[in-house]
């Protein structure tokens, strides 16, 4: 690298997402104290949607322009693209979810739309980095957020105890990763993942870089919640608020899912698989046992998320050519079922989150049918029934396993989806088979969430009827990142 | 690769010999006859007023987190000044921008009334 060589201006279009939160989420930061308080809730969400949908738009010009960037630090593909897309629509469905949530729960707003877009800078940068330190650093911006984001319910104990948690817990696992970046760095001499791609498959593999790889995976597999790194979930899940747990439920996890899948695939990790065969078959049985035996529905939807990271862990375990699209298409349908049932969630908590307990979904089917039944929706593709978004992301997955010949790991996980069929359907037959105890209110749902769940709903749908446009994305992108 | 870690064991080593060697023999030869202000924790000869452990106010942390982010500034400043020539106009627009950036937190820390020592 060069001291005196400059950018080119198409670099810096390889990181306009990036940019274009940035400078939202700055704006949002000055103008919470400068404007009007009481007027401050709306118009600075509003800022914060308008600079997603700008970061989506931003995007979509970025797929003109693919190519590497900033000393071969990013590199925009297909692949790339595909994250900061998933990444930057669910920032801003989180936001028009969080509108009326943060009024409700009476919690001032400023940082918080602030926060979220800082956030979706890390993961957008996590996406299309190709090297080791930028990855941390991004890594460390998208953590940073969500440790501050889950402690917002200040007046809440377990809110504050939920971002202590996450922080103290998250930052051991950040440390993990860097030592295993540093590891790979003796071992291979590089950050970069190209050259240590190089390295690693001209001849011997050095001990160092197993040793690298396996710690990288601890930190990498913290934030994604695989067991046995997973013990943080429920309680940060169950403390933080709501629409915040379904922002760092899905688009974090998918940033990270991104990095693995370059770490483990384009950079053709040594002992690959075994590392993912042990930690999914564990996530997967933990998670849907762990489920079981809930009475929150957020601690539920915890489990179940660990349970889910261990489905799509089995994608990592397959070739190359199915697993990435497979695991791909997980993240995304994921995170279109996993934002709208939190987003549920948070509309029936009402003030304080009182209403998180399974007893208090009975009758839901009755009080509030449309919202019922958009929460059966997203419970049944969280399940995998078919038309829905989450049937074919397990299909895709446990096929590609099966071309790789992973019988006994498919079989693990076909008994989870079946355990984990029960959990689900348990809620459902709260909302419509009992009748309602104790009368929690169920208020209108006003515009924002209304567009939130459209959204997530139709995409759950989309995904579960004509899955073969976002598959056909999938693959492309994974030939082109494994021809790199 | 590992013979390379051949003088830090002989290092470790050494460390877990000397150090007991020297306590023992310090505590051998030296004269022992303490007293109280012998004990006491040392605070450049004032007698200390109260325990270490009590609690203050939450706004010392405040600034504390605000001197580490100019503290962060100025040794991202360091390496720049020392390459400036080098780095040319690029660097001068991205040391700026980062400047930018930074004022934008001082600003909010500001109007935010964080400054103000109630």
């Amino acid at each position: 690298m060069s001291a005196s060589a400059t950018p080119l201006a198409v670099e810096y279009v390889r990181i306009l997402p990036e940019l274009v939160l940035s400078i939202f989420g700055m704006a949002v930061m000055v103008l919470d104290p400068l404007i009007d308080e009481r007027r401050n809730q709306r118009t600075l969400g509003n800022i914060a949607l308008l600079g997603s949908l700008a970061a989506i738009i931003a995007t979509l010009y970025q797929s003109q322009y693919p190519g590497p960037g900033f000393w071969n630090m990013v590199n925009v593909d297909a692949f790339s693209v595909f994250f900061h897309f998933l990444v930057t629509t669910v920032t801003a469905i989180v936001i028009l979810t969080s509108y009326d949530y943060m009024e409700v729960q009476q919690i001032r707003a400023g940082e918080y739309y602030g926060l979220i877009l800082f956030g979706a800078v890390g993961m957008c940068l996590m996406s299309s980095a190709v090297e080791l330190v930028l990855i941390f650093i991004a890594l460390e911006i998208s953590s940073i957020s969500t440790y501050i984001l889950a402690g917002f319910r200040r007046r809440a104990a377990i809110s504050s105890e939920a971002s202590l948690k996450y922080f103290l817990l998250g930052s051991f696992a950040t440390a993990f990763f860097l030592y295993g970046v540093a590891l790979m760095f003796g071992a291979t001499g590089s950050t970069s993942i190209s050259v240590i791609s190089q390295v690693l498959r001209s001849g011997q593999i050095p001990v160092l870089a197993y040793a690298g790889i396996a710690l990288m995976f601890v930190g990498l597999g913290f934030k994604v919640a695989a067991a046995p790194f997973h013990i943080w979930t429920p309680d940060v899940y169950e403390g933080a608020p709501s629409p915040v747990v379904g922002f760092m439920s899905t688009a974090p996890k998918a940033a990270v899912f991104a990095v693995l899948l370059r770490i483990m695939f384009e950079a053709n990790a040594p002992g690959r698989l075994w590392l993912i065969w042990v930690t999914a078959a564990l996530s997967m049985t933990l998670g849907n046992i762990g489920a079981l035996v809930q009475d929150n529905v957020k601690r539920l939807l915890a489990y179940s998320s660990i349970a889910h990271a261990g489905y799509l862990l089995v994608a990592f375990a397959a070739l190359p050519s199915g697993g990435i699209p497979a695991a791909m298409f997980y993240t995304a349908s994921y995170a279109a079922m996993n934002v709208g049932a939190f987003a549920v969630v948070s509309h029936f908590a009402s003030a304080g989150e009182r209403y998180v307990t399974l007893e208090d979904y009975s009758g839901l089917g009755r009080r509030s049918p449309l919202l019922a039944a958009t929460l059966t929706i997203f419970l049944l593709s969280l399940i995998g029934i078919p038309i829905t978004g989450g049937f074919f992301a397990k299909f895709y997955v446990f096929s590609a396993a099966l071309q790789a010949n992973l019988v006994g790991l498919v079989i693990i996980g076909v008994l989870n989806s079946a355990i984990g069929a029960y959990y689900y359907l348990r809620i459902i037959v709260m909302m419509y088979m009992r009748e309602p105890r104790e009368e929690a209110p169920v208020p209108a749902a006003p515009i924002g969430l209304r567009a939130a769940l459209t959204l997530t709903v139709f995409a759950t749908i989309y995904l579960g009827i004509l899955p073969g446009g976002v598959l056909e994305y999938a693959s492309r992108s994974a030939a082109e990142l494994m021809r790199q | 690769m590992p013979q390379n870690y051949v003088p830090i064991f002989i290092f470790v080593a050494l460390i877990g010999v000397l150090i007991p060697v020297t306590l023992l023999a310090a505590k051998l030869v030296r004269p022992d006859n303490p007293n109280k202000t012998k004990l006491m924790p040392y605070e450049c000869g004032i007698d200390p007023v109260d325990h270490a452990r009590g609690r203050y106010t939450v706004r010392f942390y405040i600034v504390a987190i605000l001197f580490v982010v100019f503290d962060v500034e100025t040794i991202f400043l360091f390496p720049w000044a020392v390459k400036f020539k080098a780095l040319g106009v690029f660097g001068l627009i991205e040391i700026l921008i980062f400047l930018v950036i930074l004022i934008v937190g001082y600003i909010w820390i500001w109007k935010k009334g964080a400054l103000e020592w109630v």
